[in-house]
């Protein structure tokens, strides 16, 4: 839940006031930047409350984000961003719980913690920075890199097959999931202020460029003149279409999509598949995030899914005034004296 | 014919059967008729790591261990006075524990073929003088449960579970204990069931009528009412008493407690114990693995909870490079150890002491942490409660060690007085005013400012932090210096924590040093050697790290140190480390066989060095 500032005599926030004025230190030319300036931006146009929310990284290039937030900010372990951004939002649930991540940070090491944040619903907004290499440890391939990749450490192509963010948060049970691109700045703030307002864990994969070890692994998806014939900007209730000039659009045939062009032979815009981000079923978003898998489909950008249930910190806090209202809240006498007792006197 | 009845001070009994026999079941109902008796009193059970191992087979058989008295009772007994053995399994598992002057109370229905087989005995040891010499009480309880329930329309399976009532009743009988109690705990506990209930009733009074009137029963025992210092008590097992600590400490200090920890033998029923307190504003996760029962309750701590993490020795071993970041964000955060044996899964239901240079040294870098120890299972509700109380005042992990021995083995707890608990002080702050978050107070120790504070926004993480500032340095000379405070700050603690001391004379020949679980038996062989006349000193040590302030001034009185310690000897090694007591001194008695000390052992030691 995001907690606003209520007084609106206050002065108005800037996106200078969300920054903690330290130098930032990314390469430069790094996307990190351009999704630090969009948060900023975002934050501001929401005025959120600094002292209430809560910056959590891991360890990575992108996890070096809480330091330049004017926010307070908990750089942590390899992988347990997720884990400690739990504890943070089981203690306080008013707090505004963000994570800073990385492919490698997010999906290799902290694999287990990220797919239970999950299942758990935890009130906490995940910011994957997907750049599909290990930067900060100097060009490793990472568990988002395409098959066959050549980096430092696979240097005859890796043999290993990646995951794709979207089918994995899916699977266990994300009630919310965005893609982004740091590049498209627009579409990655308005994809912030979605996350913001959803109640359980909200999942956004954003693409980014690391200038240095991957540089161009999105540029299909982000130069003005391929981006539109390779991204389908999702948008609930419309019919799901894409291209130069507004003509393609997926149809889905049974469970398999397929790209018709809206303007010739039997087909029309009413044949494309209109997105729901409501579905509580994840059947469709499934097929969405297997677009990145089938050879000549755009990309999907925007919300693939965002439904409500309830999150595990107002499941953990419900329950808690449920059982104290049937026992009636403990005392230290209560505690101590409970189970049975005798006395000696 | 004639009875007579014995008067005796303290009893071991030792109820051992089948998983399935309800022999835990039985020996806690024992146990709460001699606590209304205001007895003194430690019970261990003893349990197969297998959940349903085979029935009847050795693997399978489950002990329930009870010492009692009217003086002060400090172990579980080392041999008991009566072994209930239900089958041939339990007394040939059993058989190492007793010695011939235990009562052997067998149930000779169960000393079938196939029963015999399976315990793995070729030929019948009631019959083929394996047990010559003993005491034997052959009783057919299968038979006589059988004949007591009758009429009540019981499936034989439904009458065979009632005996180990009948046992129970007998026991009641043989050391003059009302059974009162236990027909008002079967009352309320099948209550829905109206036949059980009567047949449990039944086998309870059969047992009881049975020793009462047959003729193998010629002695019964009585021991006098107690002279436990005046108070309300209630009988707990180490494992409660934590629980019991850390909730205590979350209403003392005002800080709501947090925990996060993942199922591990012998350390779960902290948890599930926690779990209960809902009430009390506890909140529990069980996280996804070890990393992240630390990671949710550094979250939690970082968040202005009482936070702490529960495990054993492997789960410790996930947590260490989370430690390490505990101690770099010098957050307040408790980490309870209950020692198993090990290492790897080891001897997961058995105890140890092999942790403890693990806990005082195993982490990366340079990374000090305050470790505990408790040495009962009502004193693990102390050290819990202290663990909390350093952890908040000097915004540091404390480790607690408990072990398997205490975390299962109960006593009565006095309950203590409310008012005179410790007071909890902490550096909480919402002034912005010359905030820095690692600025330090006079303790050495820097502001807790959580997140939700208006004006106190900061950041913090595992990176070196520039002193005062907080932020991040890579300066060499400010590591330098930040490693210094960090070890001064725990090192100081010394100054806050109770001198070490000494149980008799202050200055001798011998004194025995010990630390944790190993209390009752260090003090129960002391007490028998001073007993016989000769001149021997006890110390026990509930803080590691730091140790107590005056720990050298005490060992240098004696000149010869005995350390008794179920590990290859970790204190002896820690000693050397952190003192500069003459190494000479030390005599280092190590068991490592998954059980507790038994007294004789020591005693035995103590007498070897004082005759030398």
């Amino acid at each position: 839940m995001t907690t606003m500032t209520d007084n609106i005599n206050q002065i108005k926030l800037t996106p200078k006031d969300y920054s903690s004025g330290l130098e930032v230190k990314w390469c430069p030319g790094c996307g990190d930047y351009a999704i630090l300036a969009q948060i900023q931006k975002a934050f501001a146009d929401l005025q959120l409350d600094k002292s209430n929310t809560v910056w959590v990284s891991g360890i990575g290039c992108s996890s070096r984000f809480p330091y330049y937030m004017g926010t307070y900010g908990f750089h942590t372990l390899h992988g347990r961003a997720t884990a400690i951004a739990t504890g943070v939002k089981v203690q306080n649930p008013k707090l505004n719980v963000w994570v800073a991540t990385g492919d490698g940070d997010l999906m290799s090491i902290g694999g287990n913690h990220f797919i239970h944040a999950l299942r758990k619903n935890i009130g906490i907004k995940i910011v994957l920075f997907n750049n599909e290499i290990y930067g900060l440890t100097k060009g490793q391939y990472s568990p988002t890199s395409e098959y066959g990749k050549k980096t430092k450490s696979t240097p005859y192509g890796s043999v290993d097959y990646p995951f794709n963010p979207a089918q994995i948060s899916i699977g266990a049970g994300a009630t919310f999931f965005a893609r982004t691109a740091d590049r498209d700045l627009k579409h990655l703030g308005e994809m912030i202020k979605r996350a913001a307002a959803h109640s359980g864990t909200a999942m956004i994969e954003v693409l980014q460029n690391c200038v240095i070890f991957n540089d161009g692994a999105f540029e299909d998806y982000t130069e003005k003149d391929r981006k539109d014939d390779n991204v389908l900007y999702l948008e609930h209730n419309k019919p799901m279409i894409f291209g130069k000039n507004k003509d393609k659009g997926i149809k889905l045939n049974g469970f398999t999509p397929e790209i018709i062009n809206i303007n010739e032979g039997n087909n029309s815009i009413n044949d494309c598949w209109v997105h729901d981000e409501f579905d509580t079923n994840p059947t469709r978003a499934m097929i969405l995030a297997n677009f990145a898998n089938i050879d000549g489909f755009p990309l999907p950008f925007g919300v693939f899914r965002d439904f409500t249930k309830p999150s595990l910190e107002e499941n953990i806090h419900n329950q808690i005034a449920e059982v104290t209202k049937q026992k009636g809240a403990g005392t230290l006498e209560k505690l101590l004296y409970s189970g049975n007792t005798w006395k000696i006197d | 014919m004639a009875k007579t009845t014995k008067q005796v001070t303290d009893v071991t009994i030792r109820f051992a059967g089948d998983s399935g026999d309800g022999m835990q079941l039985t020996g806690t109902q024992f146990t709460e008729s001699v606590a209304n008796a205001r007895l003194d009193l430690i019970t261990l059970p003893d349990y197969p790591a297998e959940i349903r191992a085979p029935a009847g087979t050795p693997a399978g058989v489950s002990s329930f261990q009870i010492h009692f008295g009217n003086t002060d009772i400090f172990t579980p007994g080392d041999t008991p006075d009566v072994l209930v053995a239900m089958n041939p399994a339990a007394l040939k598992v059993n058989m190492s524990k007793i010695n011939n002057e235990t009562i052997i109370i067998v149930n000779t229905d169960s000393f079938d073929n196939k029963n015999l087989k399976l315990a793995g005995y070729e030929t019948n040891p009631l019959e083929d003088g394996t047990l010559e010499g003993y005491q034997v009480y052959e009783v057919p309880i299968t038979s006589l449960t059988n004949h007591a329930v009758e009429g009540l329309n019981l499936t034989p399976k439904e009458a065979n579970r009632c005996k180990n009532f009948f046992a129970l009743g007998m026991m009641y009988w043989m050391f003059n204990r009302p059974i009162e109690n236990t027909i008002y705990w079967i009352e309320k506990k099948f209550e829905k069931s109206p036949n059980i209930k009567e047949a449990n009733i039944s086998a309870l009074k059969g047992g009881y009528n049975y020793a009462d009137n047959n003729e193998i029963f010629t002695v019964r025992y009585d021991i006098k009412s107690g002279d436990l210092p005046k108070g309300v008590y209630r009988n707990v097992s180490g494992n409660e008493a934590t629980a019991l600590g850390l909730v205590t400490a979350s209403i003392k200090s005002g800080r709501e407690l947090f925990l996060g920890s993942y199922p591990i033998t012998p350390a779960s029923e902290i948890l599930q114990a926690l779990s209960t307190y809902k009430n009390y504003n506890v909140k529990t996760i069980q996280a996804e693995d070890e990393i992240a029962g630390i990671a949710t309750a550094i979250g939690a701590s970082y968040a202005g909870a009482l936070a702490v993490t529960t495990t054993s020795g492997p789960g410790l071993s996930l947590k260490t490079e989370a430690l390490g970041l505990a101690v770099m964000t010098e957050l307040p955060l408790i980490i309870i150890d209950v020692q198993r044996g090990g290492p790897s899964t080891g001897l997961p239901t058995k105890t140890e002491q092999a942790d403890l240079l693990f806990a005082a040294y195993g982490r990366h870098g340079e990374a000090p942490i305050p470790v505990l120890a408790a040495k009962s299972p009502v004193d693990c509700f102390w050290m819990a409660y202290e663990a909390a109380r350093i952890a908040l005042k000097y915004m540091t992990p404390v480790i607690l060690l408990t072990d398997g021995y205490l975390a299962n083995g109960s006593e009565p707890f006095k309950i203590p007085n409310i008012e005179e608990l410790k007071k909890f002080e902490t550096t909480l702050t919402t002034i912005s005013e010359g905030f820095a978050p690692y600025a330090r107070n006079e303790n050495g120790v820097r502001p807790w400012a959580i997140p939700g504070t208006p004006g106190l926004e900061h950041r913090i993480g595992g990176l070196e932090k520039e002193n005062i500032t907080g932020n991040v340095s890579y300066d060499g000379d400010n590591h330098e210096l930040m490693v210094k405070l960090r070890a001064m700050k725990v090192k100081n603690i010394a100054k806050d924590i109770p001198e070490l001391e000494v149980e008799g004379e202050k200055k001798g020949k011998l004194l025995v040093l010990g630390w944790g679980s190993t209390h009752g038996a260090i003090t129960e062989a002391v007490r028998n050697v001073r007993a016989k006349g000769f001149k021997v000193s006890q110390a026990h040590l509930n803080y590691l790290i730091p140790f107590p302030e005056n720990i050298t001034e005490v060992l240098n009185n004696f000149e010869k140190i005995l350390i008794p310690e179920i590990n290859t000897g970790q204190l002896a090694k820690l000693l050397k480390a952190e003192t500069n007591i003459d190494p000479n001194k030390i005599i280092k008695l190590n068991r490592i066989k998954g059980i507790p000390f038994k007294v004789s052992t020591i005693e035995k030691q103590i007498l070897t060095i004082l005759g030398d």
